[in-house]
Formats: structure tokens, sequence, C-alpha cells
């Protein structure tokens, strides 16, 4: 489809956003939004900057389930969200090294993703050319008369993306841990703005590769939703499937690595076999390990032949047969479970606090996922449990990992059975008016990744919010990993295994 | 556990023994890369990666040699955990700003002789991400690079196939 030579007059913007409004609220009415995130009325899905504006966008516990509020902030400065709702807190410290808005009254003002060294401070605001430098960045501090610091990163022992973790220990045991990320920012939100459909689809492919598919359908779902696009049913059940296999594929990488930081390489070496023959499967039947630029908004690009459809289900069968070998190779083995149990509790109230979506909520007893809550099709015609535990620790996280194996096993079965046949794009007309906005919530393997963005009147894209599920995870590690020993630090972090590169952006 | 112990002792190797092209491929260069690798450094080839901000998509690729498939160790090349120990670095990522001090220092606590691999089309030029304000594009603006291994990612195949040609050439 040919998106570049669509040259339009603009035209007034429409008011609002699809699927879900958006509606500008005054100052009283985004005080009012944060006392009631505050009190846990509603929960907290992204918070986002452009240059003259912030929008907020929110978790109902009733119809639409989703809501959008923008303010208007012509002082560049608006009130800050994360001094009641600690969630929004390094949202906004990104918000302000990116656009320069000013979060009033927040209790950390410290940067985040600026470390000084971009030559430009609010590169996507007002800019202003600095000397690079390299900022002092003042740790949180942890005082007594026992406690050291032990530094780790940006670079790390293992193959692992970058990232500063600054320890606090009494002997083994961990006072506090403070994260500094940042480091694997490539400035997506700026080259996203005015790139043609085809560049902004590329660029949201990788933001987080582990995570490639999820967010090309997230991408495309929102443009989907802006231009009122009617995706045909097969392309649909073509996304759904490589959502599938991508999930599978993550989930095994995880457990092994998991089993692996509490030295059981047995487990990883199994695991990675599974994991491997899927990514060959998906290799020859989509053309691309990853399952990477192979969705596209309006459909998909590659088509599932016949012969690659029985293969995938004799995969399906050699994982069905693996998976309780695997179980059981996890649960019976007892030098593990020592390891995994009670390790990296996270509670219930912080997960539904944060509104931690993945197997790190699941995981403590918040049920969310997007594939329920929004339904987004093909998922209301498919049977599936999505995982769920109350026990919050290292262990939980792996059998919620199991859990939704078993049901993506299951889907992959239902989608190969039920696909139907015809086109894999759909046919939609270049618009008069470009001026649109959509937005999008998908379910990755890590959780759910929300996407918002608004087409420009010629035809590019203005403003594209990407959202990790990470952004509600990485604060979580931190209170994790608390009172726990050192050593057990890489089996917290594996089990969480946030995205670096997403938050980052 | 015992079940899977007793499977690997019957079981023969899943190692290459597939008879697919790639495998029989496979086989011989990984045959080329052993002994020229240890003609050249008398024992091993140790690599420390560094992800200088890549999307994560050439880690999964890396890591993905370490599995029974491609069972990297076996040609004597193995990761280690630290750049002291290692006589390459391999590279990925279209080298962010707030990376590149961190290339550099690690690039320089690698002791000589030491070579530089840039995995991935980002750390060839900069990739999808080039022109940004955060990045600073190919690794070879930060470091000498001593050969590209091109691809978005590289899958592991091509991976192998880079290492060997890195061995056969190198100085």
């Amino acid at each position: 489809m040919n998106f570049a030579s669509k040259q339009t007059a603009a035209q007034p913007s429409r008011p609002t956003c699809l699927p879900w409004p958006r509606e500008v609220v005054d100052r009283a009415g985004w005080l009012a939004m944060v006392e009631s995130l505050a009190k846990g009325e509603r929960a907290l899905l992204s918070l986002w900057g452009e240059s003259s504006c912030v929008h907020m966008a929110l978790l109902e516990q009733r119809e639409p389930p989703l809501r959008i509020v923008t303010l208007e902030c012509p002082d560049g400065a608006f009130p800050s969200v994360g001094r009641l709702h600690p969630p929004a807190s390094r949202l906004e410290r990104a918000i302000h090294d990116l656009y320069g808005l000013k979060p009033e009254g927040a209790s950390d003002q410290r940067p985040w993703l600026d470390h000084g060294r971009w030559g430009v401070r609010q590169p996507c605001g007002a800019r202003q050319e600095i000397d690079t430098t390299c900022d002092r960045y003042e740790f949180l501090r942890a005082e007594g008369e026992p406690l050291h610091q032990i530094p780790v990163g940006p670079v790390h022992a293992g193959i692992i993306e970058p990232g500063h973790f600054r320890f606090s220990a009494n002997g083994e045991t961990v006072v506090r841990l403070e994260e500094r990320l940042g480091f694997a920012h490539k400035g997506i939100d700026q080259l996203m703005s005015g790139a043609s459909i085809e560049r902004a689809a590329q660029i949201a492919a990788r933001v987080s590769g582990d995570s490639t598919v999820a967010y090309s359908l997230a991408f495309a779902q929102a443009i989907e939703a802006a231009f009122d696009v009617n995706v045909p049913p097969r392309a649909i059940y073509l996304r759904a499937l490589m959502a599938e296999l991508e999930r599978l594929a993550n989930h095994f990488g995880d457990i092994g690595g998991i089993c692996n930081d509490a030295a059981f390489s047995l487990m990883q070496a199994h695991c990675n076999l599974v994991r491997e023959r899927i990514l060959r499967e998906a290799a020859s039947a989509f053309g691309h390990r990853l399952m990477m630029d192979r969705i596209t908004p309006g459909g998909t690009l590659v088509d599932l032949k016949p012969e690659s459809a029985t293969a995938l289900y004799a995969m399906t069968d050699w994982i069905a047969l693996m998976t309780p070998r695997l179980i059981a190779l996890f649960g019976d083995t007892t030098s593990l479970q020592d390891r995994t149990v009670g390790t990296g509790f996270v509670s219930e109230a912080l997960v539904k606090q944060y509104a931690c979506g993945g197997y790190v909520g699941r995981a403590s007893g918040r049920a969310f996922d997007a594939r329920k809550a929004i339904g987004y099709a093909p998922y209301p015609h498919l049977a599936f449990e999505v995982g769920a535990s109350n026990e919050g620790d290292v262990d939980a996280r792996v059998w919620v990992r199991f859990d939704e194996i078993r049901a993506s096993l299951k889907i992959v079965r239902q989608i190969l059975d039920e696909t139907p046949e015809g086109p894999i794009i759909a046919a939609w007309a270049l618009p008069d008016d470009w001026t649109r906005e959509g937005a999008a919530l998908v379910e990755g393997f890590r959780g759910d990744i929300f996407v918002w963005l608004r087409m420009r009147a010629d035809g590019v894209v203005q403003r594209c919010h990407l959202r990790d599920p990470s952004w509600f995870q990485w604060p979580l590690l931190e209170a994790a990993i608390k009172d726990n020993i050192v050593a057990d630090f890489p089996l917290c972090n594996k089990s969480f295994n946030c995205s670096y590169s997403g938050h980052d952006l | 556990m015992q079940k899977f112990l007793l499977q690997g002792l019957l079981r023969s190797a899943l190692t290459e023994q597939a008879p697919t092209p790639d495998a029989a491929s496979m086989a011989e260069l990984g045959y080329t890369l052993e002994r020229t690798a240890r003609a050249k450094l008398g024992r091993s080839l140790s690599i420390r990666e560094v992800d200088a901000g890549s999307c994560n998509g050439c880690e999964l690729e890396i890591h993905a040699l370490n599995n029974a498939y491609y069972d990297l160790e076996r040609f004597g090349i193995r990761f280690v955990a630290s750049p002291r120990h290692a006589d390459v670095l391999l590279v990925t990522g279209p080298v962010t700003k707030n990376m590149r001090e961190a290339l550099e220092r690690t690039y320089a606590a690698t002791p000589d002789p030491k070579w530089v691999i840039a995995v991935g089309d980002c750390a060839f030029d900069g990739g999808v991400f080039c022109g940004s304000y955060a990045c600073i594009g190919a690794v070879a603006k930060v470091v000498p690079v001593d050969l590209h291994i091109r691809g978005c990612p590289p899958d592991p195949t091509t991976l192998l196939k880079g290492l060997i040609a890195f061995v056969d050439n190198m100085q």
C-alpha cells in the first residue's frame, strides 16, 4: 500500500481518538483524576507529553475500559501525577527530559532518560543545545553503619541489555536497590514524529526486539482504529498466531533463563531447544525467526501456506508433549524450589497500585490480560485461561508462565483449526483527511503494550507514544529484591525480565 | 531429572546431526573455525558481548548460539563475563550517546590483542535509528571495528559464518 503520495490540505482535527475517546480537561479535572488514581478508583495506563500538553490514559472499572484525558499546559507545567500516585513518577521525569514540561510539586525531580550526553536538552520540546556533559546523578541514600554500596552496570556480565543497578547492602542482604535506566534511549519519540506509516511501523517493530510482533500489532491496531480499517479475518488470525508463537518462544526462554540463574542449566538447555524449534518454524512459516516486520497496518505481509500449518501442528504436538516433562523437571527439583519459593516477593497491593501487567501482575493476584479485558479480535472467539497466582514470588512467576504456555498452545491449535480463507491485507481507501488519532492496547508476552498516535494532515505521524509494560514493572523489581540476598538478584531480575530498550525508548 | 539425564545419555546429540543442508555446511564451517582459531590464538576465542543500545533482537540470536543446535563452545569460542578476559568485543546497537562512554571504557579494559565485531544493521550504520539526536550510529565511529555481521537481527547461522570469516581474516 502506498501511503506516501497522498497530500491533502489541513482540515480541522477530529475531536476524538478511536476507539477510545480523548477529552480535554481543565486543571481541576486533571487533579480530580490524579486523586481518583491515588484512591485506586482507576488505574494509570500511561502518561505522555507533547510540545504543550500532557495526556493520561486510564483504565476504568466500567465501559469504555479505557479513557484518555488531556491537559493543555501553555505555561510549560502541569500538576504532578506522581506526587499522589508514585507509578507516574518516572513517566513524568521522562516527559520533563524530552518535552521540557515540568511536573509541579513532583517529589522526584531528577532527570531520568537524559544523562546529559545528547548535546541537547528537551529534544522534543523547546530544544536547547548544550555542551555534552555527564550529569551527576544523586542516588537515594541508605544510611547506617554497616551498609555498603554495590554498583552494577550499565555493561552486565551476561548477554543482556544495558542498565545500572545500585545496591545498598547490609552484608548479604539488600536494603535498597535503585535502578538507573535510560542507557538504551534511542530517541524513538522524535524519530516517529514526521515518519511515514511504513517507516513508523519499522521503528515500532524495533522498540523491543523480543516483543516485535506485539509492538507491530499494537501500532497496526492504532492506525486501523484511527482510519477505521476493517482487517480481513484471515489476517486477524495470522497476527494472533504470530503473537502466540512469540509468547511461547519468550516464555520458554525466560523459564530456562530463570533456572539457569539458579544454576540449574539442565532446564535451560531443554527450554532453549523448544525455543529454537519455535523460532525455526516461525522462520519457515513467516520468513523471519522473530517475525519482525510481518504485520502491517491493514493486515499481514505474509500468508501461511498449508504445509507450514501442518508443520505448526506437529510443533504444537511436540511442545504439548515436552511441557509436562519440563513442568515435572521444574517442580520436582527441590534444590531449585529452594531458590525460587519465597524469593523476590511482590505484594498484590503493589501490583494493583502500579497496574502492573503480564506475568509479574498475574503472579501477584492482578488478573489483567488485554486479550480478555479489551478483547480484541480474534481472542473473544477463542477459549483459553490466563495464568494466575497469588504467591507473588519467583516461583509463582515461573508457574504463571507455564500456565500461559498451556493457554498459548491451546490458542495456536484453535487458530490453526479455525483460520478462515481469504485476503490477508485490507484494501482501504486513502482518506481525504489524514488528521486522525488512534490507540491500542495489546498483550505482549511481557504485559500490555499501549500505543497512541496522531496522524498529521500531510499523511505522516505527528506523534506516536509507545508505552512498554516494563514502565510499571521496573519499580516493583526494586520492591521485590528488598531483604533478599544480593546473590538472588539475577534470579529476581530474570523472573521479571523487564525490557530496557522498550522502557528507554 | 533422572529421565532427562538418562535420555541425554541414550539419545544421539541434537547438535549437527539433523541432515539438513544448513547443518552440513555448518559442521564444515565449524571445523574451519576451530582450526584457524587454534592456529591464531592457540586455544580459544573469548567473546565479551556489549549491548550499546540495541533493541535486544541481536542479543536473542547471540544467545541462541549457545543452545544445543549451534553449541558455539565446541568450536572453542565462548562468552566471558568480563572484558578483561576477552579477545573479541561483540557490539550491538546504534551506540546510544548514553552508552558511548561505557563502550569506550569496555574497549579500554580489554587487553591487547583485541578485535571488535559489530553485529546487526544498527551497529553497521545506525539502522532505523540513524539520524537520532540520541544515537551515534555506527560502532566504527566509537571504536575500531574489524568485522561487521549484518542482519536485523542476523540469525545464528549468519553469526557463526561471520565469526568464521573473522578468524580467517584475523591479522
